[in-house]
């Protein structure tokens, strides 16, 4: 006995359970039959009707709209007021539904999407500035006392952004000085030079690896947690109430931060020069035959101090960048956690990007110079 | 039918202990098929953790749950599926998976566990959508985009979606303002009428106790203090009752007009 017949041409008799569990066997074969026999009227037989859920009424009245049968053509036979009840209300909710929408794809589509993502990175590149001028000059007034210096936590970021990142900064350093040393080494050798890795190791760390390496650290470690903590503080509301009790949100959160990097990302690079240093000269030792005393001696007659100065000066600004980016995507999350981590995504992305792009334009400029 | 009464849930001695705040104790409780049970008490009662036990997401210290008859106390994840299937659970503030939209929220169980053709899915899932009374174009909004009403209607079409026999809802109608709330509670109503719908409420709304509920529970004391219908509860003479049902808030929700409705 099949789910559903058709007899006379306009009794339809519907049997066992109509539900979800059957609604993707039914759906088909039942749309199939209305549409092949037409009939004006229907005469549903529904004794035998043992479960009806919303599906299997969905799934009844599709096959009844496609094939062009009105429900108020419909007579019901045997059927429990419980389901017919559930059948009107499908019915019912069902009626002033319109179409989904479509999802457009094309040439319209493409050209769309590429102005929204150019206007939209014309109006990142204007928040991005518009917040470093808010930012400098809140640093400007509380460098000239009209506002205060929150100490407290000021020392507090200076911790967690630098005290806490010298072991992996160290450990990283000192692991790309050992690789940096090994390249060097096996394509100097071919050439009898090994000595000169000492030189290569050297202005590599000083003038580009030490801070990049720090740079990029830091705005994995401390940008991302700049943006998680402004921008959980917003999804509660917490910036809203800072502005409510008249304090300002970019003294309180944005200053501390950015003081805290720009004195510790410079500190860490020196680190980070140093430990790159020293792993080239662990390699240069073990592997090179290079002496402590050679490598020492090397290193300080053959790289002039201008070396360490052109990667130095970099740190202040990877430093601005990172925290400027952070603290920003932090204030643009909205509402959600999710947000929150979209945001941090973004700000590492972005503050990468930035110190990547910054480097590049400082080489040129080096270059020109002739430093 | 005779089987309209069977309990559909079945607590028995329930313990639950965190550290050593005891929070429930022997709370004994019977869900009967088809009814909306309303469970009150105070905050920290344990109404929630109730809930969370019974539909598997905290495990109980003692005592046993029958659910559609079969004891789930001790099941596994993996032996709970089919019962799972089975109810429906909204939570405070929805639950949405906030990365899809509302229409996508209520896609999940019915692509899980059922293979549809595309079409009649998307009918399916948009008629949720509707039964629950948002507008058509809400189903392409992300949970984000909502207000907290939305929300939570959104919430009780994804806990629809597989046309469960047992509904559970933990607080629906905090945070919304009277009128809707009011609504909501109608709205429950309405389903629970129309889709045989057994109703497991928590909440601390009066109002929802005397519009909607069959029977009342009151959870005080780590256990129930009293299952009966809402009339004979404000008369019992438990000091919490006496002041949940006598206070100044109370006044308000005995005058209003019960839903009628056929049981």
């Amino acid at each position: 006995m099949s789910a559903f017949s058709l007899e006379g041409g306009s009794v339809l008799a519907v049997r066992g359970p109509w539900t979800l569990a059957q609604a993707a066997a039914l759906s088909a074969p039942l749309e199939e039959l209305l549409l092949r026999t037409r009939p004006r009227a229907l005469i549903l037989q529904a004794d035998q009707l043992s479960a009806l859920d919303t599906a299997g009424a969905l799934v009844i009245l599709r096959a009844l709209e496609r094939a062009g049968v009105a429900l108020q053509a419909v007579e019901y036979r045997g059927m429990r007021d419980a389901d017919r009840a559930l059948l009107e209300l499908v019915a019912e909710r069902r009626e002033h539904e319109a179409a989904a929408d479509a999802v457009e794809v094309g040439l319209r589509a493409l050209v769309e999407r590429t102005g929204a993502a150019t206007l939209s990175i014309a109006r990142q590149t204007r928040e991005l500035l518009g917040f470093v001028g808010l930012v400098l000059v809140t640093l400007a007034q509380v460098l000239i006392g009209r506002r205060r210096l929150r100490l407290t936590a000021t020392v507090h970021h200076m911790e967690q952004t630098g005290l806490d990142a010298v072991p992996i900064v160290a450990l990283l350093t000192f692991l790309v000085g050992a690789v940096v040393a090994f390249l060097g080494a096996t394509v100097l050798a071919d050439f009898g030079a090994s000595i000169f890795t000492v030189e290569l190791v050297a202005y590599s760390f000083l003038r580009e690896f030490g801070v990049l390496l720090t740079a990029i650290l830091l705005a994995g470690r401390s940008g991302s947690a700049f943006t998680a903590q402004i921008g959980s503080m917003k999804a509660r509301e917490e910036l809203d109430a800072i502005r409510t009790l008249g304090l300002d949100a970019i003294e309180l959160l944005v200053i501390p931060r950015l003081l805290a990097l720009l004195v510790m990302l410079p500190a860490l690079t020196f680190i980070a020069m140093l430990m790159g240093i020293l792993g080239g000269g662990v390699v240069g030792v073990l592997v090179l035959d290079i002496s402590p005393g050679m490598y020492l001696t090397r290193l300080n007659e053959m790289t002039e101090i201008r070396h360490f100065w052109v990667g130095m000066i970099k740190a202040p600004v990877f430093a601005f960048l990172v925290a400027i980016v952070g603290c920003l995507e932090g204030f643009k999350v909205e509402g959600s956690a999710e947000s929150v981590g979209r945001h941090t995504t973004s700000s590492v992305v972005q503050a990468i990007f930035l110190v990547i792009l910054f480097d590049a334009l400082f080489a040129i400029f080096f270059m020109e110079i002739g430093l | 039918m005779s089987g309209e009464r069977d309990p559909i849930i079945r607590v028995r001695a329930l313990r639950n202990v965190f550290g050593t705040q005891v929070v429930h104790d022997g709370l004994e409780l019977e869900v009967r098929k088809g009814e909306v049970l309303g469970v009150i008490g105070g905050s920290g009662a344990g109404k929630s953790v109730l809930l969370r036990s019974i539909v598997g997401l905290k495990h109980p210290d003692g005592g046993s749950i029958e659910v559609f008859g079969e004891d789930v106390t001790h099941l596994s994840d993996e032996q709970r599926r089919p019962f799972e299937r089975r109810y429906g659970v909204m939570f405070q503030d929805g639950a949405l998976f906030s990365s899809l939209t509302v229409l996508e929220n209520v896609k999940v169980p019915l692509l899980e566990y059922y293979d549809l053709p595309q079409p009649l899915l998307d009918d399916l899932a948009l008629l949720k959508i509707r039964l629950t009374g948002l507008p058509t174009d809400a189903a392409h909004k992300y949970p984000a985009q909502l207000s907290g009403g939305m929300r939570k209607r959104a919430g009780l079409a994804r806990a629809l979606a597989l046309d469960p026999e047992l509904l559970f809802l933990d607080e629906p109608t905090s945070g919304l303002d009277p009128i809707g709330a009011a609504r909501f509670d109608e709205l429950i109503r309405t389903l629970s009428n129309a889709l045989h719908l057994t109703v497991f409420l928590v909440t601390h709304d009066l109002d929802s106790l005397y519009a909607i509920c069959d029977r009342v529970a009151v959870l005080a004391d780590g256990r129930m203090i009293v299952t009966d219908r809402v009339e004979a509860v404000e008369r019992h003479d438990h000091p919490w009752i006496r002041d949940c049902f006598r206070g100044p808030r109370a006044r308000g929700a005995r005058g209003a007009e019960p839903t009628p409705h056929p049981a």
